[in-house]
C-alpha cells in the first residue's frame, strides 16, 4: 500500500518522514525516529506502556496511526525528560521504588505528569483516588501499585506547596 | 501484533466519505479508532481502506435546540465528559462518561464510534435506548434518522448499511423532573462491562413513570427490561428485582447465573439514584 509523507513535530524538532498507513504512532516512534522509551505491550489499548502525548493529550500510541499525526504535536518520555518537567516524579519514582523492571514506567509518568498538569489549572491537588482512577489505564505487573501512586501523591503536594 | 496493510485516505467532506465507501465495499470508516486499530492491530479485520473522517466538517460539537440535545458523531468522550450542556441536558449520558475507558481513551474516542460499533457491552448503546434517542445517518441517496430501538440489530450489527455515515445523535433535553441512573460492575476501572444498567425515569409525585432500564453485557445487544420497568413505576424495587426479564449467556467474564445476580444488585443501585430528589 502506498506510503505518506507525514510532518510533524516530535519533542519540539520538526520532522518529516514517508510512512505506511498501517504503521502504528508508537511504532513510527521507536522502529523510524529511535525513540523507544515509549514502550509496545499489549498493543490493543489495554496496557498504557505506549502513552504518549499529542497536541497536550494523553494517547495510546498503538490506537493512532502515524499518518494520523500530520502537522500534531507530538511529545514522547524522552522528551518529557530531556526538558526537565517530569525531574520530580523521576526521583520519586526512584526514592520509593515505584519501579521494577521499569516496563510501564514511561506511560505511567506520562499519564501522571497530565494528571499533574490538569492541577495546576485546577489548583486542586489530586487525591489518592484520583490518582488512582487516572492511571487505572495503565499496567504495572511489578509493583502493586502502592509505590507509584504514593510517588504521584507527594509530587502533587510538593508542587502544590511550590505554587505549582 | 501488527496490522495487515490498507490504503488511507482523509476525506474532505461527508459526500466523498460517502461516496469512497461505495467505491470500496470493504473500506471502513476511522473515526477515534479506539476499537478499530485495536481490532486492526490483532487481525480481526483486515479492510483495504481506511476512510479518515476526522477532518470532516460539521460532525462536532454538542447543540441544545427543540427540547433535544444533539451531539456530533465526532465529538470526542473527554469533550462530553466536560461539557456543562451535556451535564445539564444530557445527564446520563455525563453519568456514562468516565465509565468509559480511560483517559487516555477518552481524548481520542468519539459518540458516533462508540454507537456505530455497537459493542454489547459498551456504556454509550444503552445510554441512548434508555433516553429513548435517535441516529442521523446519511447514505449516497438520502439522510435518515433512526430510533435507537430500531438501531441495535444484533452483535456488532446496527441499521447502518454499507454506505452510511453516523453524523449525529439526539436524546431529549431533561426537564426538572428527568431521573437517571448508571452503575456497572467491570473488573478494572475503565474496561468493558460484566454488566451494566442505563436508566432514565420521569418523577411523577413520589412516583415513576416512562421507566426506563437498559442493561448491556447480558445480551448481543442493549436491552430493556419491560417486566422490571413496570414493577418500578410501581415503587416495589423487590418486585422490579425479581421481575427481571434478562436472558444472559455464560462469556468469558462471567456466567450466566453470575450475570443475572449482578443485574440485581445494579437494579438496586440504579433504582436507588432515580428515586433520589433532585
Amino acid at each position: 500500500m502506498s506510503a505518506l509523507d507525514i510532518s510533524l513535530s516530535v519533542n519540539g524538532e520538526a520532522v518529516t518522514e514517508r510512512v505506511e498507513p498501517r504503521q502504528t504512532l508508537v511504532d513510527f516512534l521507536r522502529e523510524d525516529l529511535g525513540l523507544t522509551g515509549s514502550h509496545v505491550g499489549c498493543e490493543h489499548g489495554v496496557c498504557g506502556a505506549c502513552t504518549v502525548h499529542v497536541n497536550g493529550e494523553i494517547v495510546r500510541g498503538c490506537l493512532m496511526l502515524a499518518v494520523q499525526c500530520d502537522g500534531a504535536t507530538v511529545e514522547t518520555i524522552e522528551g518529557l525528560s530531556d526538558s526537565g518537567e517530569i525531574a520530580d516524579l523521576q526521583l520519586a519514582f526512584e526514592q520509593r521504588n515505584a519501579l521494577q523492571c521499569g516496563y510501564c514506567t514511561p506511560g505511567m509518568l506520562a499519564a501522571a505528569q497530565d494528571l499533574l498538569k490538569r492541577a495546576k489549572e485546577t489548583k486542586i491537588v489530586p487525591s489518592r483516588d484520583d490518582i488512582r482512577e487516572h492511571l487505572s489505564g495503565n499496567y504495572c505487573r511489578c509493583t502493586g501499585y502502592q509505590a507509584i501512586v504514593d510517588a504521584v501523591e507527594s509530587v502533587a503536594q510538593a508542587r502544590a506547596e511550590n505554587k505549582w | 501484533m501488527k496490522p495487515a496493510p490498507f490504503a488511507y485516505k482523509k476525506a474532505r467532506s461527508l459526500e466523498e466519505a460517502v461516496a469512497l465507501l461505495g467505491e470500496h465495499k470493504d473500506a471502513r470508516l476511522l473515526a477515534g479508532g479506539q476499537s478499530l486499530i485495536a481490532t486492526l492491530n490483532m487481525r480481526l479485520s483486515a479492510p483495504s481502506l481506511l476512510i479518515d473522517i476526522n477532518g470532516v466538517g460539521g460532525l462536532g460539537g454538542v447543540a441544545h435546540k427543540n427540547g433535544k440535545v444533539e451531539l456530533g458523531a465526532l465529538v470526542r468522550h473527554a469533550e462530553a465528559e466536560r461539557s456543562e450542556l451535556i451535564a445539564k441536558y444530557a445527564p446520563l449520558i455525563a453519568r456514562a462518561m468516565p465509565h468509559i475507558g480511560h483517559t487516555a481513551i477518552r481524548n481520542r474516542g468519539t459518540l458516533g464510534g462508540s454507537i456505530a460499533f455497537a459493542d454489547p457491552a459498551a456504556e454509550l448503546p444503552a445510554c441512548l435506548l434508555a433516553l429513548d434517542g435517535e441516529i442521523d445517518a446519511t447514505g449516497s441517496k438520502s439522510k435518515r434518522t433512526i430510533r435507537a430501538q430500531d438501531f441495535f440489530k444484533g452483535l456488532f450489527e446496527t441499521a447502518l448499511g454499507s454506505q452510511d455515515v453516523l453524523t449525529a445523535i439526539r436524546v431529549p433535553a431533561a426537564s426538572k423532573d428527568t431521573r437517571t441512573g448508571f452503575a456497572e460492575l467491570a473488573r478494572r476501572h475503565g474496561d468493558y462491562a460484566i454488566v451494566g444498567l442505563a436508566a432514565s425515569a420521569r418523577a411523577d409525585g413520589k412516583k415513576l413513570s416512562d421507566v426506563r432500564l437498559a442493561f448491556f453485557g447480558v445480551g448481543a445487544t442493549p436491552m430493556r427490561a419491560r417486566k422490571a420497568e413496570a414493577a418500578l413505576a410501581n415503587g416495589n424495587i423487590d418486585a422490579a428485582v425479581a421481575a427481571l426479564d434478562l436472558e444472559p449467556q455464560d462469556d468469558v467474564q462471567a456466567t450466566a447465573k453470575v450475570k443475572k445476580h449482578l443485574a440485581g444488585v445494579l437494579l438496586r443501585r440504579v433504582a436507588a439514584q432515580l428515586m433520589e430528589a433532585r
